[in-house]
């Protein structure tokens, strides 16, 4: 029993991980209604700027404002930069573009920062929490997932920008001809997206450690929390992220088998399990087609 | 998100002429592509056959995702089935590698069709996930101790390189490519000939309306996992004559980036158009060798630029390209006898 809850409670920390990244990724969904495969690295990159900030011996809170600041810059550059010129494309167009935005930010830092593995530092301290079931950081990441959450749902619901943005992307067209700039809310979304990802960025590198590559299986994860909580849905995606880090653990504990490196994929089966069943996830909303 | 891309480009017969300039340039493109191999060095003939493999499985990956309106970025988790089938055949049951094609073929087609019929549930991003989540778990799948005799774990298996049939003066590299060649051109036949025929249309009215093909009587679930089933039996072929070609197969070489490779072959060749396959295979071959020739260190920057530049330059893949140049072409040639 002891073990069951010790596994349970490290779950809910690397699930923290995974829904900060997860929100993030419905995030984006809720501007441009595409899963961005760039968007951990988008979010490494960024880290790699905090830590360079930091490197230069400006002082952590600083460097956390600038980093997401810069970051929601640099987003919304993208966005323009990138995503305009083509907005006509088909989907699968785009994917594609994700997948070289991949290739270009993980390529990149590692030219600047190289690929060695850097320690990030924690600005919650060290120490044991909850009888050493929880270190301060962990605990850390949990209310900076969960204040995310709430400063995104005041958005959402209670600014007119935040309206306009879900106007936008629930009906492009309709948005547009009440006077909303459709194209730079999308613009805005990326930024969002962007600075929410530098966030989670700069709270899971104290626990995976900094390297170009350290997002990629993270960012399974993270799809797979959206995903399971239901990519409409931001409080859908921190409990179905959650839920993945429990899962995850307790698969690798409790059935023989699966070692370490069966992990990810007993998790990917249960969340498909999931969709089988519900396949517009947990909380998300269906969608009902007219005919 | 529903994948409705010129799937015109193969229904719609264009005029006679159309259709006879068409069919030159395609005995024009197999006959460059037999004649190759005699002027090149072995190494590039192996490229070349790498090129002709990778059409074949982004074919398989088309029929799915042009014609039938699938998501998939799992393709290469039924490569790597398809090339372990034929590795373990001729290893352990010292089969000829010529009857490995079919027999990965088969084991796919099945594996591809039961993959199928849970994903009959997801839609969309959903099924590209559960796709996803099949390439991700291929290579961890392979490397489980309960199989490892027949899978030979980490270390994979070596295989030995066919020489050519009947005293042919062709060296090794040289069979491999026409044997590849001609087995691409045979599988081409068949997917041309499957989308131009009744399957084909029922499987393109349900990419374009599923409801209206529903309500025509077209039984949706069996024709969405026949097309998963057939699209994983091209990719397995592909993947056995990649066993062949390579002489090895091992856990790591069929990681989700060979699924992403493929996925972007698809793209770039055009989604729905059956020749763009060539591009597309063309493209996952050289291109990163490309980009490392410019710059190692930052090869994967610049494949991405490449890989940006080519969207903008062609939205909707080689196919919209080479559809615009003709119908500009068309446009030309027949405006003229109207003045």
């Amino acid at each position: 029993m002891e073990i069951l809850i010790q596994q349970i409670v490290s779950g809910v920390a690397t699930g923290a991980i995974y829904a900060c990244m997860a929100l993030a990724i419905v995030m984006i969904y809720q501007a441009i209604h595409h899963l961005n495969f760039a968007q951990g690295e988008m979010a490494m990159f960024s880290t790699f700027v905090a830590w360079q900030l930091l490197a230069w011996g400006v002082p952590y809170w600083l460097a956390f404002v600038l980093t997401v600041t810069l970051s929601f810059a640099g987003g919304l550059i993208v966005e323009r930069l990138v995503f305009k010129p083509i907005e006509n494309a088909p989907v699968l167009s785009h994917v594609v573009i994700f997948i070289a935005l991949f290739a270009i930010f993980n390529s990149l830092a590692g030219f600047i920062w190289n690929f060695e593995i850097k320690p990030f530092p924690s600005p919650f301290g060290s120490g044991a929490l909850f009888g050493g079931l929880m270190s301060p950081h962990q605990a850390g990441m949990i209310a900076v997932t969960l204040v995310v959450l709430a400063l995104l749902y005041i958005f959402f619901r209670f600014t007119r920008i935040g309206l306009a943005m879900r106007a936008a992307a629930a009906n492009p067209e309709s948005a547009r001809l009440v006077g909303i700039r459709v194209g730079w809310m999308t613009a805005l979304g990326w930024g969002m997206a962007s600075a929410i990802g530098a966030v989670a960025g700069m709270m899971i590198a104290p626990v995976v450690f900094l390297e170009p590559n350290m997002m990629v299986s993270i960012l399974l994860y993270g799809f797979a929390g959206a995903v399971l909580g239901g990519l409409t849905s931001p409080v859908g995606a921190v409990i179905g992220g959650l839920a993945v880090g429990i899962i995850e653990n307790l698969a690798g504990t409790y059935i023989p088998v699966v070692g370490p490196e069966l992990k990810l994929p007993v998790a990917l089966f249960v969340i498909i399990a999931v969709l089988v069943v519900r396949p517009s996830g947990l909380l998300g909303r269906k969608t009902v087609q007219r005919v | 998100m529903a994948i409705r891309e010129e799937g015109t480009a193969i229904t719609a017969k264009g005029p006679v002429s159309r259709l006879g300039a068409r069919n030159w340039a395609g005995i024009l493109v197999v006959l460059v592509l037999a004649a190759l191999p005699l002027f090149l060095t072995n190494f590039t003939v192996f490229q070349l056959t790498m090129m002709l493999i990778y059409v074949i499985a982004i074919l398989g990956l088309n029929l799915l995702t042009g014609i039938n309106g699938q998501f998939s970025l799992g393709h290469g988790a039924f490569y790597a089935i398809g090339a372990y089938t034929a590795a373990i055949l001729m290893e352990d049951a010292g089969l000829a590698y010529g009857w490995t094609l079919p027999a990965a073929g088969i084991i796919c087609f099945v594996s591809g069709f039961l993959f199928g019929l849970p994903a009959l549930r997801l839609e969309g991003i959903y099924l590209a996930l559960a796709t996803f989540g099949l390439a991700v778990a291929m290579p961890q799948f392979l490397k489980l101790s309960v199989i490892e005799p027949w899978t030979g774990g980490v270390q994979g298996i070596v295989i030995m390189k066919p020489d050519a049939p009947f005293g042919l003066p062709l060296s090794q590299d040289q069979w491999l490519y026409y044997f590849t060649l001609v087995v691409g051109l045979l599988l081409y036949w068949f997917a041309v000939n499957l989308v131009s025929s009744r399957s084909g249309r029922a499987l393109m009215a349900i990419r374009d309306n599923p409801l209206a093909a529903r309500a025509m009587g077209i039984n949706s679930a069996l024709y969405k996992s026949l097309a998963f089933g057939v699209s994983a039996a091209f990719t397995g072929i592909a993947g056995a004559l990649g066993a062949i070609v390579v002489q090895f197969v091992a856990p790591d070489s069929f990681t989700f980036f060979l699924s992403v490779a493929l996925f972007v072959g698809l793209v770039v060749g055009g989604v729905g158009w059956l020749p763009g396959a060539l591009v597309g295979g063309a493209f996952v071959v050289f291109v990163p060798n490309i980009a490392e020739h410019f710059n190692k260190a930052l090869a994967g920057a610049v494949y991405g630029v490449i890989l940006i530049l080519l969207i903008y330059l062609m939205p909707t893949g080689a196919g919209g390209l080479v559809r615009k140049v003709a119908d500009f072409i068309g446009r030309r040639f027949r405006s003229r006898p109207d003045r």
